[in-house]
């Protein structure tokens, strides 16, 4: 099919799936004027019943935490597939040169990063308490990492960063989040439902197991970021094989 | 004026999707296909945004005061998770196109046989 025919082909449909879906919003309540009962009842119960003032959080480790369980597993198997699709034990590896040679751009880095690695442990600690999470922390602890290879170099970088360690993390925090969730079950209770002291409302120390699970999901992010970024560098330093044609 | 955020996001999902269709490189269709899928954010939370509400958070507002929908806040926490597990694995694809077939344009990729 020519580019052409298929793009009048696209603006026929996408015509038609516009207009079908703005027929479909259309229906929906009033911007503003939202009508779930859940998450109003979670408002207004879930600081007292769970003690923790983050009610996203609250629903993310607590209320929905077999949900994020599938979400920390869909990225685990994610970054599987990516190690196994660009794995070739074959090529051999070349040193690549430092491709920054200021020392001002190094310093201002390894501040950076430093900084970036404070603020990720703090979004991750106060996760349940204010913006932020296991999640998002995660992120941005993996982001640390990857400001040493852009101020300093690839082997700067790898040499922060095994593989070996990596795998572990990530399994970890894989494997703790289904732990917490067992340990609920040898309490008799439902699998990853909320147990430990609640504590006081605000302080760190609440929230029952919810501080694990948010710490398991800090734990299995960052690693599997670190790693997602580990594989596609990699492919920096592996020479371009022989082509057999 | 009320249903504008729900349009924007139909807006985007088009935006999107025409990208994906004109690409002409890999690399660029993923990152149309993200743009699509930032729509499902737009319209996840322009759902469960309760007017003059504040985020579900009670660390600084009393506790009871009128606040946005937490769970769609949830979800799409789990949509940017799914979305950039999908982004890393085409784009290991497009790495995986470029080292058999020496091309990332789709185009090309759908002439290669065997």
């Amino acid at each position: 099919m020519s580019r052409g025919v298929r793009s009048g082909l696209f603006l026929v449909s996408a015509a038609g799936l516009t207009a079908l879906l703005l027929w479909a919003v259309a229906g929906l309540p009033d911007f503003g004027h939202y009508r779930g009962p859940y998450g109003k009842v979670l408002n207004s119960v879930a600081v007292g019943e769970r003690h923790t003032t983050n009610v996203v959080a609250a629903v993310v480790f607590d209320y929905r935490g077999i949900d994020t369980m599938g979400e920390e597993f869909i990225l685990f198997a994610s970054v599987m597939g990516v190690a196994l699709l660009l794995r070739n034990p074959h090529r051999e590896r070349r040193q690549v040169p430092a491709r920054i040679q200021s020392d001002a751009v190094r310093l201002a880095g390894i501040g950076f990063a430093a900084g970036l690695l404070v603020l990720g442990l703090y979004v991750v600690a106060h996760g349940y308490l204010t913006p932020g999470g296991g999640f998002q922390g995660g992120v941005v602890l993996a982001s640390a990492f990857v400001l040493v290879y852009l101020a300093g170099d690839y082997h700067a970088y790898r040499s922060l960063s095994p593989t070996p360690a990596l795998d572990v993390v990530g399994a970890t925090g894989a494997g703790g989040y289904t732990v917490v969730g067992i340990v609920s079950l040898l309490l008799g209770s439902a699998f990853l439902h909320n147990f430990g002291p609640l504590g006081a409302t605000g302080k760190l120390a609440s929230g029952g197991s919810i501080p694990f699970l948010n710490i398991a999901s800090a734990l299995e992010v960052s690693a599997a970021f670190v790693l997602l970024f580990s594989e596609f560098l990699d492919e920096l330093v592996v020479r371009p094989e022989a082509r057999s044609e | 004026m009320s249903y504008l955020p729900y349009a924007l996001a139909v807006w985007i999902l088009a935006v999107g999707l025409y990208g994906v269709v004109r690409s002409r490189n890999l690399i660029h269709l993923v990152v149309c296909l993200t743009v699509a899928q930032s729509s499902t954010y737009v319209l996840l939370l322009s759902i469960g945004y309760v007017n003059r509400g504040t985020a579900p958070i009670f660390a600084d507002v009393p506790k009871g005061t009128r606040a946005v929908d937490p769970v769609v806040q949830a979800l799409t926490l789990t949509d940017v998770v799914v979305s950039v597990t999908v982004a890393a694995l085409l784009l290991a694809l497009a790495i995986q196109a470029q080292r058999h077939a020496d091309t990332t344009d789709p185009d090309e990729l759908a002439e290669m046989h065997g």
